[in-house]
């Protein structure tokens, strides 16, 4: 392996402020909850402190997005379209900045948050944007009416780009909404408020609120709201959707996955390898639609493991500020521990570890690339959701075999096929029960493109035309 | 001469493609609206609610891929046996739900056009909802609707026919399967509707009908771990809020309709609200 210089992007360039505080009707304010220290989890030193929402602030911010609603909802569509390319347009200016910010917060490599979270957060305002006045196009009627007030919830694995996908279509549908970005990974939603805030966005019609599960609690019982939209763990989902049964309120949910990467016998070894590697490793495995399950064919097994050690062998681990980082730090201590525990669970039902022999920081949230060879079906590793670095490699024999066994879980959000042949990709395309079917490619996003999922991994779209629908009262 | 005696008949389940008694042995009594007794209907139970479940899962993978055309020749054929039956169920009817003859007549003519204006969506669904996406890169992008695949329906509790054929259709017409809870009280004319789903190449458990009690039967399909989908039509609005409770243990689909007359355009409001969106890419190169 080469050895390269250290190329660190500067940590100058987020231009983090000591404090950060919530943004509710257009003016940032100190919020009524504790005020906590968001750490970098590459070294565990505190970033800047960060005051929370209490549930009078939640209630503040919903007041406030139903007065503004009636009046953004009956601003033309072409006016409301501008607002949303401003904030793209202001998006892309500040581009290095939230880049290096967010993977501070989050621990992503650099590489990751420039050329994917940021640009593509980015892109999808300026999809949205030309929505805005082109509803009645859109396939829901001549005249689509906004839902209301949303209520947003989104993870810490991509904080911008989550959030982007959340507000972007609920604001150029008319709607209002309340946004609350994960605990750990608060920062840059809160710059988005300030962009928001200098797009001259009107007070009340986005509001964003710092804080954790309690006010996600909060959010999602407040009865002033019309809408819940929730990105997170299929437990959560679940719970959010009993909260509001019967309440007529509407939901969309975005939840876990456990997705198969099937390999064929005649596949493209070396392409496959490549995209093995980005299915499960981008952004340390924390992506719901992660290829965490790797299905191969078994009469390449061997050839296809030992091609992936040698192309895991040169990754390189470690600071997330450096630019030829491949893989950065695991968001928090809690995420670090699950990822522990069900690896080791992995162990102890049988399977074969490996891991990539590399020398971590001994400071921070650090888990080494990680593959489990002879994995069953029924164990933990091949059914939960690890949300890491961690790849459970399963073995089949015909197509049949492989539908039926990445078919074989609650979830069913994304899936990957690898095959020359034409004929079986879109055999194999049609009868994965995934809302997203990578073939001979893997973690693609484009705000063109839908995603979303099928069975646990919850319903509706986002990105698209389809994306609208979330945010449009069509029935 | 004698009179003639009628042959009566007896109103059992339908459930993947053979039409059972309820596997509990219960019955239950079922009436005009003035009062006066017209049957004793198969009264179902948990384990009738199951064996549909397993009937409509098994059936599942054919009926989701058959050709849309063939789904589409299916559901018109569904039409011409009903429309072979027009008196029969035009009787039924006005038992089950009072009013004139001529009312009823109306009300099985509206039926079967409905039947018909669901056989032409199969073939055409997919490109209406579907797309494909420009995205910005080398790749080919395109989604589609899919069926979600096991969809329990609570018929509505008025609309013995024309109610009950409204909510169905949608279903199966974009490859879903179907385990309906008919109306409680006027299930006749769903037991005879499914004579003629058995006569119509429509395959066995692609619809499975079960006749009994709403309140009984609905939370054990709204719980069911293998079902994908559940329209809430026919549920009273005192119990909608347990079985969504119920629902979200598997993350099921929950289908809420708003008030409208069965007579209104139907458009495409239930047809989207059982179908997934998949999203396919692949790389664009040589």
């Amino acid at each position: 392996m080469f050895e390269y210089a250290p190329a660190p992007e500067s940590r100058d360039i987020a231009r983090l402020k000591p404090d950060y505080q919530i943004y509710v009707d257009g003016a940032f304010r100190d919020g009524r909850g504790d005020a906590i220290k968001t750490i970098n989890p590459a070294d565990e030193t505190p970033l800047a402190e960060v005051s929370e929402a209490s549930a009078a602030d939640v209630d503040d911010a919903v007041k406030a997005a139903r007065k503004a609603a009636d009046r953004w909802a009956k601003l033309p569509g072409k006016e409301r379209g501008k607002y949303l390319f401003r904030i793209a347009r202001a998006i892309q200016e500040r581009g290095r900045e939230l880049a290096v910010l967010e993977s501070l917060d989050n621990g992503k490599p650099i590489r990751e948050s420039r050329d994917v979270d940021i640009p593509t957060a980015a892109a999808h305002f300026f999809y949205y944007a030309g929505w805005a006045d082109k509803l009645p196009h859109a396939g829901f009627g001549p005249n689509p009416r906004p839902v209301g007030v949303a209520g947003q919830i989104v993870p810490w694995n991509f904080p911008l780009l989550m959030a982007a996908w959340k507000i972007a279509p609920a604001l150029a549908c008319g709607n209002t909404v309340v946004l609350k970005p994960a605990e750990s990974t608060p920062l840059t939603a809160l710059v988005l408020a300030e962009i928001v805030a200098e797009a001259d966005v009107p007070a009340g019609v986005v509001n964003i609120l710092a804080g954790g599960p309690s006010v996600g609690q909060a959010v999602v019982e407040h009865r002033g709201l019309d809408k819940i939209a929730f990105t997170g763990s299929t437990e959560v989902g679940k719970s959010i959707q009993r909260t509001l049964a019967g309440t007529g309120r509407r939901l969309s949910l975005e939840l876990g996955g456990k997705a198969a990467n099937i390999v064929f016998d005649d596949a493209p070894l070396d392409q496959a390898v490549e995209g093995i590697v980005n299915g499960i490793f981008f952004n340390q495995g924390q992506v719901c639609c992660a290829g965490s399950r790797l299905l191969v064919q078994e009469s390449i097994e061997d050839e296809l493991i030992d091609a992936l050690k040698r192309r895991l062998e040169t990754l390189r681990v470690g600071d997330p500020l450096d630019k030829n980082t491949d893989v950065g730090a695991i968001n928090s201590a809690a995420q670090l521990a699950r990822i522990r525990e069900l690896s080791d669970t992995g162990e102890t039902e049988g399977a074969t570890r490996w891991s990539l022999p590399c020398e971590l920081p001994e400071r921070g949230y650090w888990f080494a690339p990680t593959l489990f060879t002879g994995v069953a079906q029924t164990s933990r590793i091949a059914q939960e959701e690890i949300f890491g670095p961690v790849l459970s490699v399963i073995t089949f024999r015909t197509p049949d075999e492989a539908i039926a066994k990445a078919n074989n879980t609650p979830y069913g959000l994304s899936a990957g096929v690898w095959t020359e042949k034409g004929s079986r990709i879109l055999s194999m395309a049609n009868r994965l029960r995934a809302g997203v079917v990578w073939a001979n490619t893997f973690n693609r996003f484009d705000p063109t493109a839908p995603f979303g999922g099928y069975k646990e991994s919850g319903f509706g779209r986002e990105g698209g035309r389809h994306g609208l629908e979330a945010y449009l009262d069509v029935s | 001469m004698s009179d003639r005696v009628a042959v009566r008949k007896t109103y059992k389940l339908y459930i993947g493609g053979a039409f059972p008694r309820s596997e509990s042995g219960r019955s239950y009594p079922v009436s005009t609206p003035k009062g006066e007794l017209l049957a004793h209907a198969a009264q179902a139970s948990r384990k009738d609610v199951r064996d549909a479940v397993v009937a409509a899962r098994k059936a599942f993978g054919g009926w989701s891929k058959a050709t849309a055309y063939n789904r589409g020749q299916i559901l018109y054929r569904i039409a011409e046996m009903l429309e072979g039956r027009r008196a029969q169920f035009a009787d039924e009817l006005a038992a089950a739900e009072g009013g004139s003859a001529r009312a009823a007549l109306a009300l099985v003519d509206e039926a079967i056009d409905r039947w018909v204006y669901y056989a032409g969506w199969p073939d055409k669904y997919a490109q209406v909802a579907g797309s494909t996406n420009p995205v910005a890169g080398p790749y080919f992008t395109f989604s589609l609707p899919e069926p979600t695949g096991v969809v329990g329906v609570l018929a509505p509790q008025e609309s013995a026919l024309l109610g009950l054929v409204s909510v169905l259709a949608p279903v199966i017409a974009t490859g879903n399967t179907a385990v309906v809870v008919t109306s409680q009280e006027r299930p006749l004319p769903a037991v005879s509707l499914s004579e003629v789903l058995a006569t119509s190449d429509l395959p066995g458990g692609v619809v499975n009908v079960l006749t009994g009690r709403t309140a009984e039967l609905a939370p054990w399909l709204s719980a069911h771990r293998d079902v994908n989908a559940i329209d809430l039509t026919g549920a009273a609005p005192s119990e909608r809020r347990e079985l969504e409770i119920a629902a979200a243990d598997n993350v099921k689909r929950v289908f809420v309709p708003r008030e409208s007359g069965w007579a209104d355009d139907p458009g495409t409001t239930r047809l989207a609200a059982f179908v997934e969106t998949k999203t396919v890419w692949h790389p664009i190169g040589v």
